[in-house]
């Protein structure tokens, strides 16, 4: 057992994500960065859909009532046990009546908690991911507050030595200006030429509005093709006739602030969509944090393929090497 | 690069990211680019490809979400286009449906209250959201805009949002389809069950939160349901269905009270009916259409 003596600013139970609901409007939720959620896993030998805890800025405090294996991944945000520095990337060991606790963030945004079999809650359509706006999910569907109480279950498949650490090339540095790479398509010819250039070439900077539902870019504004609106759309020149969003499309509402869709974000309406940022480089963009610097760089369909493939082959040589 | 699509206008198919493909029929609403967008997913899900995640349909579009690990983009694009090639005769498919009652309690105190606080976001602070939209689309009086919207139903077009939101396009001829903008900027709350209008669609809000839609009542009955203790949510947390055939109805404060005791109690079902129906159906004589759905949900 474990217990939340302090939940940090948002920890929440997540796993791969509930897929497969798009069409009723559940959006998948799961860890945002699902490299270091895959690597967590991996240090404590659990099956790769295990539910691990997300934390967010700001760490918890959590004592463990047994002893077992857990690993910290993710954004760099110094770990102690009983107030002592442990090591990230790395298969720990907490004995009975341990304290794990956070400094400061240093860089990333989240850091993903491994625990040997995984975080118990139960499975609401496939998934122990907490979805938040409907509350459902992970631990009573929300995130976890001072006195909740975790269990672990039984999803550990293989026996990793304590010690065991991910080779320093497998683990990501998080800047505070970040490159996310995207495919411009959707409705991108809703855009004027000149504002597709401006959208690439602008340094914007993240405002406070970046969560798991999406994240705000504060730069230029972007301008709209002009036409008569055409009929169901809405009169913003920013709208189209509603439509589903794909997970990390980028839209403009009134062409100020471009929002990226996350893992908790609405799944359709009536905003013209212009890009969608990449499957490998969503994991990045769930480590940026409120004020830091994103571009977008576009990618063709086989660039994102192959960014694709080499994220995978990471985590296989991190497996392999456990 | 795609077919010739609905009105003329060419089939736009566009990769989103390394997951997606979008797929669009026309910019504008109709329901010929929605009835086409039904029949294609029905098709594909039929062909069930392995490593198609999801088949989401929507107004004028829709969209799939594949694994490209087991599904190749390119053969994924060739399969969509091949389809939208073979989908030329709407009359081919059968829509089963279901016509429902669907009571809306307009001009509530909730949805008043939640308007009113966000006045500075619209177009017209000085008129309620009914009567804004009341005015510019031509009716006289909010009576009368609220008998148009009440007196044909509404074809579910598209699902999403969040869990369980209706989009409902309502089944009249083009002169006679309602039309409204979406707020300015969209509200920070909006009440559970709220009943909105945005563009050319009527929602309703499955959970409370933000959004953008002009308000206009309240719906005693829940359309999403995470405890599923009523019966219509034995099967699953959200009640409509795309292809659904929703009539709104206008009730009193007394009969919304006495709905929500039965939802309370766990009692309430939605009055509703089988219904089986090709777009050739509606695309013929839309009124004709909506008269005999009535007949058949309240008098057959």
């Amino acid at each position: 057992m474990i217990k939340v003596i302090k939940p940090g600013l948002q920890t929440t139970v997540q796993d791969k994500g509930r897929i497969g609901l798009y069409e009723i409007g559940m959006p998948p939720s799961g860890a945002m960065d699902k490299y270091s959620f895959a690597a967590a896993n991996l240090l404590v030998g659990n099956h790769p859909n295990a539910a691990v805890l997300e934390i967010t800025y700001l760490g918890p405090e959590l004592l463990f009532e047994k002893g077992m294996r857990i690993s910290l991944t993710g954004a760099n945000m110094p770990p102690k046990i009983n107030g002592e520095p442990v090591p990230m990337w790395e298969t720990l060991e907490v004995k009975p009546g341990d304290i794990l606790s956070f400094d400061f963030v240093k860089s990333g945004a989240r850091v993903y908690l491994a625990v040997e079999g995984g975080i118990d809650v139960p499975v609401i359509m496939n998934s122990r991911s907490t979805y938040t706006l409907i509350g459902i999910g992970g631990y009573n569907g929300r995130a976890l507050a001072a006195g909740d109480v975790l269990h672990t279950a039984d999803m550990k498949e293989k026996d990793v030595p304590v010690g065991s650490r991910i080779d320093e090339a497998y683990i990501p540095v998080f800047g505070k200006a970040h490159e996310i790479r995207v495919v411009v398509g959707l409705c991108s010819y809703r855009l004027t030429e000149e504002s597709k250039q401006t959208f690439l070439q602008t340094e914007w900077t993240v405002t406070p509005e970046a969560n798991r539902i999406g994240y705000r870019h504060r730069g230029e504004r972007l301008q709209f093709v002009e036409r008569e609106q055409p009929f169901g759309a809405g009169s913003n020149p920013s709208n189209v006739t509603d439509l589903g969003y794909p997970i990390g499309s980028i839209q403009v509402p009134d062409g100020v602030e471009p929002i990226v869709l996350l893992h908790d974000a609405v799944t359709g309406g009536g905003y013209a969509t212009i890009a969608t940022v990449i499957s490998s480089d969503l994991n990045r963009m769930g480590q940026i944090k409120t004020n830091e610097k994103v571009r977008f760089a576009a990618v063709s369909l086989a660039e994102a393929l192959q960014a694709r493939r080499e994220t995978e082959e990471k985590l296989m040589r991190i497996a392999a090497s456990l | 690069m795609g077919a010739k699509g609905v009105s003329g206008v060419p089939t736009r198919y566009e990769y989103g990211g390394d997951e997606f493909i979008f797929v669009q029929f026309s910019e504008e609403m109709s329901l010929e680019s929605n009835f086409k967008g039904m029949a294609i997913t029905r098709k594909l899900k039929e062909k069930q490809l392995e490593g198609i995640l999801d088949i989401c349909p929507s107004n004028a579009s829709y969209m799939v979400r594949y694994n490209p690990d087991v599904l190749d983009s390119e053969e994924l694009m060739d399969v969509l286009q091949e389809i939208e090639k073979t989908t030329n005769r709407l009359d081919d498919v059968t829509i089963a449906s279901r016509l429902v009652d669907v009571p809306v309690l307009f001009e509530d105190p909730w949805t008043h209250e939640a308007l009113m606080r966000f006045r500075d976001r619209h177009q017209d602070p000085e008129a309620t959201d009914l009567e804004y939209s009341a005015k510019i689309n031509g009716y006289a009086s909010t009576e009368k805009f609220i008998e148009a919207i009440t007196g044909a139903p509404f074809l579910v077009s598209m699902i999403g949002f969040v869990p369980g939101l209706p989009w409902c396009f309502q089944m009249v001829s083009r002169e006679k389809q309602i039309e409204v903008p979406k707020y300015v900027r969209p509200r920070t709350y909006t009440p559970e069950r709220a009943f909105g209008f945005g563009g050319a669609f009527a929602v309703i809000y499955p959970v409370q939160g933000a959004g953008g839609y002009q308000l206009y009542g309240i719906a005693p009955a829940p359309i999403y349901q995470k405890e599923q203790t009523l019966p219509d949510f034995q099967d699953s947390m959200v009640f409509p269905r795309q292809g659904d055939i929703f009539r709104y109805r206008s009730i009193t404060r007394e009969e919304y009270e006495d709905i929500r005791r039965q939802v309370e109690d766990g009692t309430f079902v939605y009055r509703k009916k089988d219904f089986s129906f090709t777009p050739g159906d509606v695309l013929a004589d839309p009124e004709a259409f909506s008269e005999n759905v009535m007949r058949r949900l309240y008098h057959d």
